[in-house]
């Protein structure tokens, strides 16, 4: 055991949690996990590809993810946008292996530095859980269980993976709260879940992620639950510790907002696809998809506007997941349809750099010359001024 | 010069937390704490805070689901908090109140229909045989089809249900609806529909709204005026223009830097506030945002910790609880 390989991303803090890391990497010796901070194919972390997720329900099968296939670098924050039931945490969750039944992964691998995790065996999936990815809940509240105190819970993580003795375990689970910006940690860490207030026990669940040094962080929903300034404050502390210790992060969220404010990639996800891919600064200069611009332009702005207009609405509703439309998912609620659109199921695209699943983008498809039905000239106006705004 | 449809004055909400042996009070949670201001008839009032700062509370009491502990409520003159219940209860007609879950405000075992009939018959609003055509043009005022009415809540998705809530609200006929954060469990898309839904009715019956939210993009969607509270205070209130471009209290300013925004270009330094909104239970004197306030003079035992701002106004319209504004103090 060579312990702790170059690259090693264990400067959390000094000392205490410099011995943690390294007796961590020579605990795991047995199982032989991929070296920690080694670096892949150009720092590519995590590669999910083709991955589908169903779930068999009395009434048939519900498509829950379909066909999904995402890259995240070292150090990169991914976002991964939608509504409610667009797949976007059971991707995550499929990702973890922690789905329940009878949710199933029936497609695809997830390559973490070159293993696949859909086939690791449970002991080994388990040390990747927590040692090298770990994952942030939606639900503060529910999150912790609330007969144990925040120490018991800090150190059973902290014990199980670092293969800490209880006074080791307990120093550094009061670092990783002083981390997360606990006031007296030494306090707080006797108190039981109930005795915290909702920001402060998603800082707890973050420390809880953060203690085994992962190199990847889920964060689902991390801030849906929580007051503006503890969100600014959550969010401030996730890009803080990206920067500190070099984990990457992938970002689930229904608010574009927080995307713009700390995620370099995005994945828009809707009924269970990808429907757009391209780095924040492009999705927000100029969204491409109807279903992306739409959701867009719903946000009310903080613009100093003074004519309350309506706010752009998508039409209609999210569909059924049992009974997807046969083509595009997004077709009976798009401004922009077509004929084809409503038959046949668009493809995963590259255009420009970033990647579509929109008929209007395909080569050959002059979407600028192309008649647009009068219901839709609205949308296609909205494109272009965004295209004016970018350059003024 | 227009009658307020609504004035509060003084407007307090104490819960006794704990008490002694004896019956004496011990401890008490100030969730609203004197708080003054009107609305205007066909305006909508946004009112913003963070968790816990007493809106929600506002609003019960508004609707009759709290007696206020001080203070009165003036609507259309008439004070609300002097009358005996029997004819409290006839003024509940005119205040109604949209919830914010819709998941959990409805009843699941009564259908759509029956929920937005049950205000109506028990309130004898209309004969017998009128209250079906009443539910149907309810109905298609919030964009449902009437052929649902005989569906029950878990057939719906949660935009329709808030519509089902909005309808139950109209039946009343009311003058103000009390809207307890009506869009914020809902998806951003169905969020819009419903905003504009509110919006529209608001012209189609004459309503007034006392919108209650926690985020400001929506508050200043559909506002003409906003006030902004804090530990069951408010620290400002100002027309809609005057706060977003001109915010006055350090906390209002802290809340406005602290969304979002959907412009990676944009990204701002931030305020960020230490800590957590502290507890309302038996507060500090002084002012209640002291203790995360980054913008107070740092003087020990100045009027910041020991002495309660008032709310004051500084412009035409702009009042400010705040000693570092030289008209405050």
């Amino acid at each position: 055991m060579t312990g702790v390989p170059p690259g090693e991303p264990m400067t959390v803090t000094a000392g205490p949690a410099g011995t943690a890391a390294a007796c961590a990497a020579e605990a795991r010796g047995v199982a032989e996990p991929p070296p920690k901070g080694g670096h892949g194919e150009a720092g590519l972390l995590l590669q999910v590809r083709g991955l589908s997720t169903d779930f068999a329900m009395k009434k048939g099968t519900v498509h829950a993810v379909i066909d999904v296939s995402f890259s995240v670098r070292e150090g990169e924050v991914l976002a991964i946008v939608g509504e409610s039931g667009s797949g976007k945490s059971v991707a995550a969750l499929s990702v973890l292996g922690l789905l329940q039944p009878p949710g199933r992964c029936v497609a695809g691998e997830v390559l973490y530095k070159g293993r696949d995790l859909l086939k690791l065996p449970k002991g080994e999936m388990r040390d990747i859980r927590g040692n090298h990815i770990s994952m942030i809940f939606q639900e503060p509240m529910t999150s912790l269980n609330p007969v144990f105190t925040i120490e018991d819970q800090l150190t059973e993580s902290i014990r199980l993976h670092l293969k800490l003795d209880r006074r080791a375990a307990v120093k550094r689970a009061v670092e990783m709260l002083r981390l997360v910006g606990i006031p007296s940690p030494e306090k707080r860490i006797k108190d039981y879940p109930h005795q915290m207030s909702g920001g402060m026990r998603q800082r707890v669940m973050t420390a809880m992620a953060l203690s085994c040094d992962p190199d990847l962080l889920i964060a689902d929903e991390p801030t849906t639950a929580l007051d503006v300034t503890i969100q600014a404050q959550i969010l401030a502390l996730i890009s803080d510790l990206r920067d500190k210790i070099g984990m990457a992060v992938i970002l689930i969220t229904h608010d574009l907002g927080v995307v713009a404010e700390t995620a370099d990639r995005v994945i828009v996800m809707y009924c269970g696809q990808v429907v757009e891919e391209a780095t924040t600064e492009q999705l927000f200069e100029r969204p491409l998809h109807p279903y992306t611009l739409g959701l867009l332009r719903s946000i009310p702005t903080m613009e100093d506007t003074e004519a309350t207009e309506p706010l752009y609405m998508i039409r209609g509703m999210v569909p059924n997941p049992l009974h997807l439309p046969r083509g595009c998912a997004f077709a009976p609620r798009c401004d922009r349809r077509r004929a084809r659109c409503a038959a046949e199921q668009p493809a995963l695209i590259e255009v420009e750099g970033r990647k579509l699943r929109c008929f209007l983008f395909e080569p050959g498809c002059n979407q600028a010359a192309t008649a647009l039905s009068p219901e839709s000239a609205q949308a296609g106006g909205a494109v272009r001024r965004a295209d004016s705004e970018v350059a003024p | 010069m227009t009658e307020p449809l609504l004035q509060l004055r003084h407007l307090s909400k104490f819960f006794v937390v704990e008490r002694s042996l004896l019956g004496r009070t011990i401890s008490v949670l100030k969730a609203v704490d004197d708080l003054s201001f009107d609305i205007m008839p066909g305006e909508t009032f946004g009112l913003v805070g963070e968790s816990g700062c007493g809106k929600t509370t506002v609003g019960k009491m508004l609707v009759n689901l709290y007696r206020p502990t001080a203070g009165r409520i003036l609507y259309q003159g008439t004070d609300l908090t002097g009358l005996p219940a029997r004819e409290r209860r006839r003024y509940c007609r005119d205040i109604q109140l949209i919830f914010q879950d819709p998941y959990a405000s409805l009843n699941p075992r009564m259908t759509v229909g029956d929920i937005v009939a049950e205000p109506i018959r028990v309130n004898r609003l209309l004969p017998r045989d009128k209250v079906d055509d009443r539910v149907g043009y309810l109905f298609n005022a919030v964009g449902l089809s009437a052929n649902y009415r005989n569906r029950f809540p878990h057939e719906f998705s949660g935009g329709q249900r808030q519509r089902v809530g909005i309808a139950r609200a109209l039946a009343m006929e009311p003058k103000l609806i009390v809207c307890d954060e009506p869009v914020s469990a809902l998806d951003v898309s169905v969020q819009a529909q419903v905003l504009n839904l509110l919006a529209e009715l608001s012209v189609q019956f004459g309503l007034t709204y006392l919108f209650i939210a926690h985020g400001l993009n929506v508050v200043k969607h559909v506002s003409d005026r906003v006030g902004v509270m804090y530990l069951g205070r408010l620290v400002e209130v100002a027309p809609k223009r005057d706060l977003y471009r001109n915010p006055l209290h350090p906390y209002t300013k802290a809340l406005l830097s602290a969304i979002p925004v959907t412009n990676p270009a944009q990204r701002r330094t931030r305020i960020l506030l230490e800590g957590d909104v502290s507890s309302p239970i038996d507060p500090a004197p002084g002012c209640r945002f002291a203790g995360r306030c980054y913008a107070k003079t740092g003087c020990a035992g100045c009027a910041c910790d020991t002495q309660l701002p008032e709310l004051v106004e500084v412009s035409p319209g702009h009042f400010v609880a705040c000693y570092l504004h030289p008209a405050v103090g």
